[in-house]
């Protein structure tokens, strides 16, 4: 199952990628609907409860101010040099708060990727460059943080992740003080995965992170999640 | 006595009662001593204590009462913290379990297992744990030792009254006076720390007496986050610092504290302030404990931190060779938690995990200008190994630089916390 996966991002991330759509437009337009409530796009769109969205594709987290408030936590991504692409969007609408520690957009997530698909398909008709050519920067569809069922499904061992968390509390407090560096406890245990697996897999930007995460196997970022999870 | 320990904890209650004789009750708990309270020493102790959950009778001995961290004091001499910011006593170490003893440990008696300290106490132990940091090896710049000129010429590099007195000296220094560092040969304390505190030292110089000159002396042909360092200070302040590497005679200086002068290859040149970092070894009690090399520091095992000398000790920190790690607060840390695992597994049978092993360091450049550098490690049958790193580029947009020092920050607080409770 791992080969096969591995195998097929493989094929994504090459030259020679298919030209598949990202996703229907007019779907995408209906999906938006919940989106709009906070968010503008098109002709005249303004910064709301969330940001105005015409040229998402290709900008930088937390980069168009315009007297737009954003999280810490979308700043830190931003400064961190994470851009809006497809993969990136993806991720975060599939789940904001675990690709975003601390980010304000109070919506827990689109977990249809065809629902995904659509809405930004939709939302790459008001960027500069809406390429039509699929495998085309910025709006190619790439990879995922798309885990296996079976990893999502591992069930982590506490006391490991106790030992393993050693490592993370020089920088992360315990008592779950965010000044400078986030906290990481109480998480649901799946978000938490799936945020690890985004750093190995360097869709995530910070270095330190990618480092760390980096050389934890499946079996360990379940436990560390098992363990921080458990803590309040 | 054949009695095994973890058959003892286990049986319990009824075993103990059975044999009725306080003196074995009080032996059977076992004992590790942890000599020195820095991010070794007392994260050690602390995890041990906590984790064996009163399994483990733990005693930290550590001379001062309070603690100064050497992390962070070029950021007090650049103006950016308070003093008292860096200071950390041990008052929440007894809530974990650690009993604190403020003495000096001056003798180990590696055979009869016990350790003795200045004020004649004398702690037996099962496991000691020696985390004494670094000491200077005098003759290392001819002219200057420490008993004799560090009052004059300060090191500054054991956090205390010495830091207080290196930002007086600055502070002090007539308008467009000459700051010196004699910079240390390789292996010291925290690599990029001397040129971290050139950066903090121009910092404050370019407030307060903008035409100062900063003359670094430095015996290395290279040193840690180099182009990082010359950007920045090219970048902030321009024409201020000079460094003269081996090619110029960096390598054979003397220092004359009496005349404040500095003697590069043969020329003296007068200064204004010379801070004098000498060359380093382990820290005493590692000395006298004679866990040392001919180099002056202690081999260690890769897997845990214990001594290559002795089976009963392990060595944390800046005194330990151990391979490809830096001598830094984050490694004594890191390095703390793997041999606290090691340890209850020696004593209470508790599970004992692969060894992983980590390190970062931020330097600030200028105000909001920060830069890391770090890696992860792994145990190899030869030493402590890289298995991945990475460092700050130049050229980063000043938004990640500024995140950058808050994340420091932000470091600063849980690292203290993790290692003082």
């Amino acid at each position: 199952m791992l080969k096969r996966i591995i195998l097929a991002l493989a094929m994504a991330g090459g030259p020679l990628s298919a030209a598949e759509l990202i996703g229907d437009a007019d779907k995408g337009e209906i999906v938006f609907r919940k989106c709009s409530g906070c968010h503008e796009v098109g002709v005249s769109a303004r910064n709301r409860i969330g940001p105005e969205l015409n040229r998402i594709f290709g900008r930088r987290a937390a980069a168009e101010k315009d007297g737009f408030f954003y999280s810490k936590g979308l700043a830190r991504m931003g400064a961190d040099g994470l851009d809006w692409e497809f993969k990136t969007l993806d991720a975060y609408l599939e789940n904001p708060k675990a690709l975003v520690t601390g980010t304000r957009m109070n919506f827990s997530g689109l977990k249809d990727p065809q629902d995904r698909a659509d809405v930004l398909a939709y939302l790459r008709q008001f960027s500069d460059m809406p390429q039509n050519i699929p495998e085309s920067s910025p709006t190619a569809r790439a990879r995922e943080v798309e885990l296996p069922p079976e990893v999502l499904a591992l069930v982590g061992d506490p006391e490991y992740g106790e030992y393993l968390a050693n490592e993370c509390q020089t920088c992360h407090q315990v008592d779950g003080s965010n000044d400078g560096i986030p906290a990481i406890i109480g998480w649901p245990a799946e978000d938490f995965v799936i945020a690890m697996h985004a750093y190995k897999q360097k869709i995530r930007p910070h270095p330190v992170m990618q480092m760390m995460a980096g050389r934890l196997t499946e079996e360990e970022i379940a436990a560390l999640a098992a363990y921080f999870n458990g803590l309040e | 006595m054949t009695l095994n320990r973890r058959a003892f904890i286990g049986t319990g209650i009824a075993t103990a009662a059975a044999l009725n004789a306080p003196m074995v009750m009080g032996q059977a708990k076992p004992r590790v001593v942890v000599i020195g309270g820095g991010a070794g020493g007392a994260t050690a102790a602390r995890y041990i204590a906590k984790d064996s959950k009163g399994a483990v009778e733990v005693t930290l001995v550590e001379a001062n009462p309070i603690y100064t961290t050497c992390f962070f004091s070029n950021l007090y001499i650049g103006g950016f913290r308070e003093f008292e910011s860096l200071q950390h006593g041990y008052d929440k170490m007894a809530a974990t379990g650690v009993t604190v003893i403020n003495d000096l440990a001056t003798g180990v008696d590696r055979a009869a297992k016990t350790v003795t300290l200045a004020g004649g106490a004398v702690l037996p132990y099962d496991r000691l744990v020696l985390s004494p940091g670094i000491d200077f090896r005098d003759g290392s710049v001819p002219g200057w030792s420490v008993d004799a000129h560090a009052e004059i010429m300060p090191h500054a590099y054991k956090a205390g009254p010495q830091t207080q007195l290196l930002k007086a000296q600055i502070e002090a220094m007539p308008q467009g006076g000459t700051f010196a560092m004699i910079a240390p040969p390789n292996p010291y304390r925290c690599p990029p720390g001397p040129y971290e505190r050139i950066s903090m030292v121009a910092w404050l110089l370019s407030q307060k007496n903008p035409t100062a000159k900063i003359l670094i002396v430095d015996p290395k042909e290279k040193f840690s986050k180099q182009g990082l360092f010359e950007d920045g200070w090219s970048r902030h302040y321009p024409g201020m610092v000079e460094r003269v590497g081996p090619d110029f005679g960096g390598d054979k200086v003397e220092v004359r504290p009496d005349t404040m002068e500095v003697v590069i290859d043969g020329s003296a040149q007068k200064v204004d302030v010379c801070n004098v970092i000498p060359g380093q070894m382990a820290g005493k009690i590692a000395q006298i404990a004679g866990v040392t090399d001919e180099k002056g520091w202690a081999p260690v095992l890769p897997d845990s931190m214990k001594s290559k000398m002795d089976e009963n000790v392990f060595v944390l920190g800046d005194s330990s060779a151990q391979g490809d790690m830096p001598k830094s607060g984050f490694s004594a840390n890191s390095q703390a938690k793997v041999a606290a695992m090691a340890i209850r597994g020696e004593l209470t049978g508790s599970k004992v995990f692969p060894a992983k092993y980590s390190n970062t360091c931020w330097s600030l450049l200028a105000a909001d200008d920060g830069v890391k550098v770090g890696a992860s490690y792994e145990p190899t049958p030869e030493k402590i190994a890289s298995t991945s790193s990475f460092i700050s580029q130049n050229g980063e947009d000043a938004g990640l630089r500024k995140q950058t020092y808050e994340e420091s920050i932000g470091w600063y607080e849980g690292i203290t916390a993790d290692i003082f409770g």
